[in-house]
């Protein structure tokens, strides 16, 4: 069903009036029933199984289950996503489990700064240089035609 | 239905679309903004931190220069999409590129590096990446640079607003929320578009529960191409789709396997169809001079695959994932070391699917497949509309005025970098077309680009354009009429909605109207059968691409009958007129072009072959006017500012 939430787990992210599966998803696909306080996917068919959803989730209620129409059942890909990498769990139909763990940033949560740490340029409007160059680009120079 | 109360927002610059290049049109705009007090909005259809293509993380970063000329990327680029490309704007978005990616890692991505602390390549121009949070990272910097109060979420914008003065001039645009009641009705000098490409025009592979499961992602509705066509911007190269060969079902990413363990792929009975196809004799040399030379253009090897698959009768192809292991782990000198060096590509592989097709991952776990133990399928997808990559749909833009010849100068320059032929309308990314290649990283860049040429125009075109108000009180109406249709018709016919779970049933069937899932569904199944999907095994000719115009006219008719029993769908229903507005600008470019220059893309059945004398030299060009709902075509001259006298590889 691609991603779906389970029902016990939900808690329709409580007092709010959206949960951070419908902040989060670039589809616009989880609805919460205001009534039971439970999120679900509203159009499944539309989902990229970008498990946007999965990894925000605050209760881990949401999963996925891949496309029926061409993925065996019994398997599951579950991420943990921290704030310097995440932790993947695959579990194959046949029982195999692996599990990998990758790094996602380096610098903390927040801080990204917009020049990356590069100095701003002498450039103008008028000129070709962007902001950061050509401290950024590492180089004397921007090239032109001719260089 | 609910009433809708109007939002109006003035700024001076407004970002359609912070994807990766609206995300550097955010950090190279605020930067030039603030020097020259000039104010900038965004807005996007989703949340920021996920939007775009980017959105579900990426696993490369696939146009760094390191070391190379802008001239050598050109020569790689103008091969691969076979003579098709403006030298000015791919050259300089390669000269800015490699600042884009020292940014990116300064901002928090883990790009790899070997001991040394070089940066590990995938290939010539690509760089291997731990992209979970790719987007994620990009957003912030974009959102610390302009600010949270100045961004706006969860907002399509539908239509571009001209100056009533000046219908050759941009004044706003207007939309609405997808979660509240609320038209957004926008005020500036200048935009950005950065909307995306298109997905969805044609029918994907998987109609069931993976309707949803496209190469590109299925939010991408050719919202570009429509905000610039329906504004009187001329497009350029709406024929050409990319059509990527990746693994069968999930699509999950083949460059790593081809270009880093060196896989070889086959036909089903071993046949190394692009060895046989670039030896003496081979097919390859049937399509000169790009077929002859190496890289082979993304469209030729598609080709052979199709060869294989359709005329030949030799598929499925595969991927021999097995024995490139197998021939990594043989060079190991001892066991211990082997083992060692499987484990590491063994991670190295799965984190390419997992950083951007997850859905891979789950299939391959699913199938019990283990790529060390025998080889997979591949599979060329269904055509999309995406001018960052191998493909090159989109609006014919400004280029830098320093790139550029006498010549071409008269051609290809009119003032501000990336502004389209309508003035203060500038676009960057899938938006801009003929700038093949930019992925992420260069539509980044070009995003960069545009915004220091957009505060500039800001800068020196200070009064505040008018549209006219008439127009937008149409517009509104016309912006909800799905939901108004809907109340009128939906008690005419029967539902059964008891005791269901959803609100409301998925379909309906009603005589008076019809829901967006049905209109899609409609212009699919037109765009396989005559234009060229998967399902005629990508051929096409004049015969069916008329008899396309003609069931595209009645579908077009059919749009004021689209029925919307939310927000929600009312977002699909303004996605279905996106995408059904590059469906006919794409035939219509098909039509025009008298030759098949791109083999594996699609083919011209009643033009078999590339002609390069008439075709070879230019760029297919249309304008669209809306009042009149007519294209005129027009061809654009290629002109080459350098000359390439070797191709440079992957």
């Amino acid at each position: 069903m691609p991603s779906f939430v389970i029902d016990e787990k939900c808690d329709g992210c409580k007092g709010g009036d959206k949960t951070a599966c419908m902040y989060i998803c670039p589809n616009d696909l989880m609805v919460l029933d205001a009534d039971r306080m439970k999120a679900y996917n509203s159009e499944p068919d539309m989902c990229w199984e970008c498990y946007n959803c999965v990894k925000i989730c605050p209760t881990q209620a949401v999963e996925v289950r891949g496309y029926a129409d061409f993925t065996p059942l019994g398997a599951s890909v579950v991420p943990m996503r921290g704030t310097e990498d995440i932790m993947w769990t695959v579990k194959f139909r046949g029982g195999t489990i692996k599990r990998f763990k990758f790094p996602i940033r380096t610098t903390p949560e927040g801080e990204a700064k917009p020049d990356g740490g590069f100095d701003v340029g002498p450039g103008t409007l008028d000129d070709q240089l962007l902001f950061t160059e050509p401290a950024s680009l590492k180089a004397d120079k921007l090239w032109t035609l001719g260089d | 239905m609910q009433e809708f109360k109007t939002v109006e927002v003035k700024t001076d610059l407004l970002v359609i679309g912070p994807g990766m290049a609206g995300c550097g049109a955010c950090v190279e705009g605020a930067h030039w903004a603030e020097e020259n007090n000039v104010k900038i909005t965004v807005v996007d259809k989703a949340a920021m931190e996920r939007s775009g293509a980017v959105g579900m993380g990426l696993s490369a970063i696939n146009q760094y220069q390191g070391e190379n000329t802008p001239a050598d990327y050109l020569s790689y680029v103008r091969q691969d999409l076979m003579g098709l490309c403006r030298d000015d704007l791919v050259m300089d978005i390669s000269r800015h590129v490699n600042g884009s990616v020292h940014m990116i890692e300064g901002f928090g991505l883990p790009i790899w590096t070997d001991p040394d602390g070089n940066y590990v390549h995938e290939g010539r121009w690509q760089l291997m990446i731990n992209g979970e949070s790719y987007k994620a990272i990009v957003a912030e910097a974009g959102k610390n640079a302009v600010g949270m109060d100045n961004i706006i979420e969860r907002v399509f914008v539908v239509r571009l607003l001209l100056d009533k003065n000046d219908k050759n001039r941009v004044a706003g645009a207007i939309g609405f929320s997808v979660r509240d009641p609320e038209i957004y009705v926008f005020k500036f000098k200048a935009c950005i578009v950065s909307a995306g490409g298109a997905v969805h025009v044609f029918k994907p592979r998987s109609t069931g529960e993976g309707l949803g499961r496209a190469w590109y992602p299925p939010w991408n509705a050719g919202s570009s191409s429509y905000l610039t066509t329906t504004a009187g911007a001329e497009m350029t190269s709406q024929e050409v789709v990319f059509i990527p060969g990746r693994f069968k079902d999930g699509y999950g990413p083949v460059g790593a396997w081809f270009l880093l363990f060196k896989a070889a792929a086959t036909s089903a009975t071993g046949f190394n169809y692009m060895a046989e196809g670039l030896a003496e004799g081979g097919e390859l040399h049937n399509w000169p001079p790009y077929g002859e030379v190496k890289p082979i253009p993304t469209c030729l090897r598609n080709h052979l695959m199709m060869i294989e698959m359709y005329q030949k009768g030799d598929g499925p192809i595969f991927i021999h994932t097995d024995k490139a292991i197998a021939k990594i782990a043989e060079q190991a000198p001892d066991e211990k070391t082997y083992k060692k060096h499987l484990k590491k590509l063994e991670a190295e592989a799965w984190e390419d699917f997992l950083d951007m097709t997850i859905s891979q991952a789950i299939l391959w776990a699913s199938k019990d497949v283990f790529p060390e133990k025998g080889p997979s399928e591949i599979m060329p997808s269904e055509p999309y509309f995406i001018g960052s990559h191998s493909g090159a749909s989109g609006a014919w833009c400004s280029g830098p005025e320093d790139i550029q010849t006498d010549e071409s100068k008269n051609e290809y320059f009119w003032g501000y970098n990336r502004m389209t032929t309508v003035k203060g309308l500038f676009a960057a990314g899938d938006g801009v077309g003929v700038s093949s290649h930019k992925f992420s990283s260069g539509s980044f860049t070009e995003g960069r680009i545009a915004a220091k040429a957009a505060v500039k125009y800001c800068v020196e075109n200070p009064d505040m354009p008018e549209f006219d108000e008439a127009e937008v009180d149409k517009l509104k109406e016309q912006i909800l009429l799905p939901l108004k249709h809907y109340e009128e018709h939906k008690a005419y016919t029967t539902l059964g909605t008891t005791d269901k779970k959803y609100d409301l049933p998925v379909e309906e069937v009603n005589p008076n109207y019809i829901t967006p899932k049905m209109a899609i569904f409609r212009l699919n199944k037109i765009m396989d059968e005559y234009v060229a999907g998967w399902g005629s095994q990508y051929n096409c000719s004049a015969i069916t691409l008329n008899i396309a115009l003609d069931l595209l006219k009645l579908l077009k008719e059919d749009l004021s009958k689209l029925a919307a029993r939310n927000l929600h769908e009312l977002m699909r229903c303004w996605e279905d007129v996106h995408r059904i507005q590059i469906a006919e600008a794409h035939t219509r470019h098909k039509l025009h072009r008298e030759e098949t220059r791109w083999p594996g893309y699609y083919y011209r059945s009643d033009f078999k072959k590339m002609d390069e004398d008439n075709w070879g030299k230019v760029f297919v060009n249309s304008i669209y006017d809306a009042e009149k709902d007519e294209f005129t075509m027009r061809n654009r001259p290629i002109i080459h500012l350098v000359e390439i006298k070797e191709v440079v590889g992957m």
